[in-house]
């Protein structure tokens, strides 16, 4: 099995034009096979492109071709509104890819969906996507770097790292039930707690690897978390430990506020709560190849 | 972007947020004549975007002209903590009967907005949170709400705010919330603000971060940019639209994606070597971007080596090989080039690279691997990694 997506998720991509970003990452998801069934554009309603037949609205999409998740990679200014746009149409599944929205806005989104609509998952902002290998790939994650019928779970804050993280997997051999990239941002939609509470549902995902890096306490949280409610085993990451406080790193949520959030501070409880604590992406690998030969 | 006190104080008046008559002065001269228009006492302050101003005899009183001048003089130039003061703000001094603190800030745990106020403003607020964490009273606002009357007219009684100022610190905690919400702030902070002894109650300083991201729907900051001190290096990074942060170290560092950069800071020291810089090139690895990336780098003589980490994903490794060896036709770069390319078509990029091989440009195919690659070719002493 998998989390959030799976063989039978239909994707409507918003925001869909000849020459957007949403056409050519939803061709690349269509190519892997994920069933990419919609797309919307106010000013091309009834249009087909590549295929892919457009409707006015997610609301029109949904009620047409029973589209269950969505994708966006629309720009900061518009993305708040199809999120929301997506959620009130019924989507059950948010994928928004889109880079450097605004922080007032994604609290502002957060809690909006939080109190009208508890039944819709907002995956990112700014972050690669999801993969489950050979079943759903929504996002812009390379399909070929995942490998399928595996026993382990991915999550990770940062979008390249957990490019590195698949790969390295994949590269020893090891397949993946899930990877899921939550993103860098303040306010993620999706954190590690919901992605460790569903891998630790799934009957197939056998071992977790979490990918974190420097800011906030999301780790520390994913940490509380494994303790208390985690059997499976977790091998972990954090990004940043050389990093200097007081300066972002590129991402908007990565920055070492006082004695606040230092990689050290998430390795120890990461480490305490049980966690196989890795110092980088390859060494992480090889901790899980370990992992998986113990596994029952 | 973190503004300057004088900034924070003009994007304060724009709320209504009530301060203290000042002007910003850049020489003695101006500064005495704003001082002479204000009245005295007035309050001479150094503009640096640093703490400690106070204790590091940035901020003086002024009784007179000549005292006016001798402190503008003495302050300006002034290097407090890295920092050279060259604009000064200066204020009509306030009598203050009691400090107090304010701010608002994003709850990344709890997802919503955190208001702290407390009757113990005038100090470091981290210090407070440390050592008397019951001075400080919180509360959580809803953004889909926002801040009531009557809760900033709560939060306030909870704080022990002394009741003749209570009203007005409530009132003005909602224009704050009002200030950092469609102001786009990161931080909003007042700290002091001031109850004066005839009842008045304002702020007497201001520390305001914006947004960058919501920079697209304020075209009024662009006042406050160029004024930056900047290291010439993030400067020129910043024209070029890369993300960039200097660090100490020897090995320059360039990769695709914030994680990725991070983690090949960490790599390259755990193998003995130490990080230049972080540099994030983004997605994509073009040519040009390339280029720009090895030209911020070159500028930086503690450079002796340069490690190019890619993991294509979207970008295919043919491009990002292309990209590089095109980059090397049109900056002459000084250290030697240690690239690791993985992920999409990594083969083919390796092949590109490997035609253009030398001693000034050497591919290797695992990220440990070329850590120690680079640390070694910057005369570094290669340890062994954490990774067997």
């Amino acid at each position: 099995m998998s989390i959030f997506v799976d063989d039978t998720t239909k994707v409507v991509i918003q925001g869909l034009s000849p020459s957007g970003q949403g056409l050519y990452h939803g061709l690349r998801n269509r190519a892997y096979g994920t069933k990419v069934v919609a797309g919307t554009n106010p000013k091309r309603g009834g249009e087909v492109i590549e295929g892919i037949p457009v409707y006015a609205s997610v609301q029109e999409a949904v009620a047409e071709t029973g589209a269950t998740a969505s994708f966006t990679a629309v720009p900061p200014a518009g993305a708040p509104d199809a999120i929301l746009e997506a959620a009130r149409a019924g989507i059950s599944f948010i994928v928004c890819i889109t880079e450097f929205i605004p922080a007032q806005d994604e609290a502002l989104v957060f809690n909006i969906l939080r109190r009208e609509h508890p039944g819709t998952r907002l995956l990112g902002p700014n972050c690669p996507g999801i993969i489950s290998p050979g079943k759903c790939n929504i996002g812009i994650t390379s399909g070929d770097i995942a490998l399928t019928d595996g026993p382990v779970g991915l999550v990770s804050r940062s979008g390249t790292v957990f490019y590195q993280a698949l790969y390295e997997l994949t590269q020893n051999g090891i397949g993946q039930t899930t990877g899921v990239g939550i993103g860098g941002d303040p306010v993620p939609g999706t954190g590690f707690i919901d992605c460790l509470a569903a891998f630790e549902e799934d009957p197939e995902t056998r071992a977790v690897m979490l990918i974190g890096e420097i800011g906030g306490s999301e780790e520390e949280r994913a940490a509380q978390f494994i303790a208390q409610h985690m059997s499976k085993p977790v091998v972990s990451y954090i990004a940043g430990v050389t990093a200097p406080p007081g300066r972002k790193m590129g991402h908007a949520g990565a920055i070492i506020s006082g004695s606040q959030g230092t990689a050290k501070a998430k390795m120890a409880a990461l480490g305490d709560a049980g966690a196989i604590v890795a110092q980088n992406p390859t060494e992480a690998a090889e901790l899980m190849v370990d992992v998986v030969k113990g596994l029952p | 972007m973190d503004l300057y006190e004088y900034q924070g104080k003009q994007y304060f008046a724009r709320f209504d947020i009530p301060t203290s008559p000042g002007a910003v002065a850049d020489t003695v001269d101006e500064a005495v004549a704003r001082a002479e228009e204000l009245g005295y006492p007035v309050t001479v302050k150094a503009q640096v975007k640093v703490g400690g101003r106070g204790k590091a005899g940035g901020i003086k009183i002024a009784g007179d002209a000549e005292e006016a001048r001798r402190h503008a003089d003495a302050i300006l130039g002034l290097d407090i903590k890295g920092h050279v003061v060259r604009r000064l703000w200066i204020e009509k001094s306030s009598d203050i009967a009691k400090e107090y603190y304010a701010s608002f800030t994003l709850d990344r745990a709890a997802k919503q907005h955190l208001c702290m106020v407390s009757a113990k403003g005038g100090v470091d607020i981290e210090e407070v949170a440390v050592t008397d964490p019951d001075a400080i009273s919180r509360l959580h606002v809803d953004p889909t709400e926002g801040i009531s009357a009557t809760a900033a007219a709560g939060v306030v009684t909870s704080a022990g705010i002394d009741e003749e100022a209570r009203a007005q610190a409530a009132e003005i905690l909602v224009k704050l919330y009002e200030c950092y919400v469609k102001g786009d702030c990161d931080l909003a902070e007042i700290n002091p603000m001031i109850l004066t002894p005839d009842g008045i109650v304002r702020a007497l300083d201001a520390k305001v971060t914006l947004d960058d991201n919501a920079a697209f729907r304020h075209p009024e900051w662009e006042e406050f940019e160029g004024l930056e001190d900047m290291d010439p290096r993030d400067k020129l990074a910043k024209e070029k639209g890369l993300q960039y942060v200097g660090l100490d170290g020897f090995v320059g560092i360039i990769a695709n994606g914030a994680g990725l950069g991070m983690s090949t800071c960490d790599v390259v020291e755990q193998v003995g070597g130490e990080p230049a810089n972080f540099l994030d090139v983004g997605g994509g690895a073009s040519a040009e971007v390339m280029a720009n990336a090895l030209e911020v780098i070159n500028t930086d003589e503690k450079v002796k080596s340069i490690f190019i980490n890619i993991f294509g994903g979207i970008t295919r490794g043919e491009e990002v090989a292309n990209g590089i060896v095109q980059a090397l036709g049109r900056v002459q770069i000084d250290a030697p080039i240690v690239v690791r390319l993985d992920g999409t078509n990594a083969e083919e990029g390796r092949r590109i690279l490997s035609e253009h091989e030398s001693d000034r440009l050497v591919s290797v195919p695992t990220m440990m691997g070329a850590a120690r690659k680079a640390t070694e070719l910057a005369g570094g002493v290669v340890k062994e990694a954490a990774a067997r």
